[in-house]
């Protein structure tokens, strides 16, 4: 493939991405209102369109259209920045999630994933740790006691989370051999999925990213009792709505590395000793992957309305005394099966 | 000039012009702010040096952990509501000379110096080399470097512990 | 990659690390004098890497890997005595921080 083409794929494959991408966050949102209704036995949104299913376009427009306050001690460029850094940074982490096997197309033979970079994973590990900023400017910028308050929470807490995700993730290299998000769903063929070979690596990836995307029962960064809104107090409009945008599309995300590193990715156990074609075994593994990212998705929605929020003291000690001696106990445990079972 | 060399030309711009606003700005966070630049530069030169695996983690060490750190500094060490964080200068002439003489003679080894350069090119990935380097050669030091960094964590928050009275 | 020659990587560092120097010299504000000394870190590190490079021997990058590691620990303790300096004294200014003298 000359490097025009690989140029035109990728433009192509972004182009997919983004748009699928903003349409997944804008449903997640009526996904998760639906099911919040569901919990709390209400109906949810159901005025605009059929069963509410145009909601989230009311929504967006609903926040384009109001007024952009920016408070007077604020500190305007970072100000504004913050809500395009926490943007990004969601947004940028798509490019190496592989939602397929290679696929070929026109006589092409194109791979799934917009990025196969060779260190995907660390690529990942760096864009969480940037993601920090968005959050810590916003705070800071704002010049509100809330914000700054909440601003420092979540940097605490994404830092320290960070670390038992990290190892984590360690334990899954381990196994893969290989630092390309592929390899790593290539590692997990059949039921070798990580999340049955080390359990106790999954629980701990799983709990990190629920604090790594500031979700309930780690919300703490927005309690509304204590904090009225977090970090994003002072903002509107559309800044708002980016921060809105930026946290549902991080749930997204950490539902697609869930499922890449932890769930087998695209993978269907034994697809291929049935015998179907090969499109329609590549259309069956994305829709594969598609379903468990919504599982995963249901899952972080369902722990919502299940458990109540932690206290800040909670939080850290949780990270710190159990989080992440489980995660170094997972690493052992990797290392013992690879000893054993030459895996 | 080939498309490499404009890459590289903008990456040491980028670097260079923060570096700049780092030590000249009156204002402590677009101090900040530009030293978050100048990592970026240097990451994008790892990369076209073919270290990929450093790229990664001068962002992941410098700019997810020391910079926010140091903004950490900032945002405690001064009153929120104050946007005036000025830091002025001290002894400018005595430090021109020193630094003028510094350059001067960094520049002249650099220039004057005939470096031993291997004709060939490093492997495209150096993560996997590194790695087996690590953990064989130089496993003392990999070992040393967790224990101090054990110590550092353990120092860091003793010192800014405060003292129940 | 070798079209430009390693000169260009080591004059790109040496003007970083006198950036640094001249920080380190003339600012007064400790949190500053602290970013210049990462400034300074970082130019040692990009012609370790340049070297590492133009040799095609990993060992290089794995120093520097190492110096970004004491880097971290020195953040952690200097940002750590900064903060106890302000606690007790309300001011970062090394100037200001004159106990020792009398």
């Amino acid at each position: 493939m000359s490097l025009l083409e690989t140029v035109i794929f990728a433009v192509i494959k972004m182009l997919v991405i983004v748009v699928v991408m903003f349409l997944t966050v804008a449903y997640s949102v009526y996904f998760e209102r639906k099911i919040s209704a569901w919990a709390q036995n209400r109906m949810g949104p159901n005025r605009v369109g059929y069963r509410g299913l145009l909601q989230p376009f009311a929504d967006v427009f609903k926040l384009l259209v109001k007024e952009d306050i920016v408070p007077d001690a604020a500190h305007k460029p970072l100000h504004t920045l913050a809500p395009f850094i926490a943007l990004f940074v969601a947004f940028a982490t798509y490019a190496v999630v592989p939602f397929g096997p290679s696929i070929n197309l026109f006589g092409y033979d194109v791979k799934l994933v917009v990025a196969d970079v060779n260190i995907g994973i660390l690529y990942v590990l760096a864009l969480t740790s940037l993601g920090v900023y968005g959050i810590t400017f916003a705070g800071w910028s704002s010049g509100s006691k809330y914000s700054l308050m909440g601003g420092i929470r979540s940097s605490a807490q994404m830092i320290s989370y960070e670390v038992s995700m990290g190892f984590s993730i360690a334990g899954v290299l381990l196994l893969s051999e290989s630092l390309r998000p592929i390899e790593i769903v290539n590692a997990q063929y059949g039921w070798m999925w990580n999340a049955v070979l080390q359990p106790i690596g999954f629980i701990t990836f799983v709990v990190s990213a629920f604090a790594e995307t500031n979700r309930l029962p780690f919300d703490l960064p927005e309690a509304e009792p204590e904090l009225v809104g977090g970090y994003h107090t002072e903002y509107s409009s559309f800044k708002f709505a980016a921060f809105f945008l930026a946290e549902y599309a991080n749930m997204i995300i950490a539902s697609c590395l869930i499922v890449t590193l932890y769930l087998g990715g695209w993978q269907i156990p034994y697809i291929d000793k049935l015998g179907l074609g090969e499109t329609l075994t590549v259309i069956l593994q994305v829709g594969a992957f598609i379903f468990k990212v919504v599982f995963m998705l249901f899952f972080f929605i369902w722990v919502r309305w299940s458990i109540p929020r932690f206290r800040y003291d909670q939080l850290m000690n949780i990270g710190w005394k159990v989080m992440f001696p489980l995660s170094l106990v997972n690493i052992l445990w990797v290392a013992v099966l690879i000893m054993i079972f030459n895996l | 000039m080939e498309f490499y060399d404009i890459i590289f030309y903008l990456f040491a711009l980028i670097t260079i012009g923060s570096a700049f606003v780092v030590v000249t700005s009156r204002n402590i966070v677009y101090a900040a702010f530009s030293l978050l630049f100048t990592f970026f530069g240097v990451a994008g030169i790892y990369v076209l040096l073919g270290a990929d695996f450093l790229a990664i983690v001068q962002i992941m060490v410098y700019v997810g952990g020391i910079l926010i750190l140091l903004l950490f500094g900032v945002m405690l060490t001064n009153k929120i509501t104050s946007v005036e964080i000025r830091t002025g200068t001290v002894h400018l002439l005595p430090a021109a000379i020193g630094i003028g003489i510094l350059f001067g003679a960094i520049i002249s080894v650099m220039l004057w110096t005939n470096w031993n350069i291997s004709p060939e090119p490093i492997p495209p990935s150096t993560t996997a080399n590194i790695g087996r380097e690590l953990i064989t050669n130089y496993v003392l030091i990999f070992e040393l470097l967790g224990m101090l960094l054990l110590i550092a964590l353990i120092g860091a928050a003793s010192i800014a512990r405060r003292d129940k009275e | 990659m070798l079209s430009i020659p390693i000169e260009y990587y080591l004059i790109l560092s040496a003007f970083m690390f006198i950036v640094g120097v001249t920080g380190v010299l003339i600012r007064r504000n400790a949190i500053v004098v602290f970013m210049c000394i990462e400034l300074m870190l970082n130019a040692a590190n990009l012609s370790l890497v340049a070297f590492s490079s133009y040799h095609g021997n990993p060992v290089g990058q794995i120093f520097v890997f190492f110096v970004m590691t004491v880097a971290a620990a020195e953040a952690t303790v200097g940002l750590a005595i900064i903060i106890a300096i302000f606690r007790n004294k309300l001011t970062v200014n090394v100037d200001e921080i004159n106990i020792f003298k009398w």
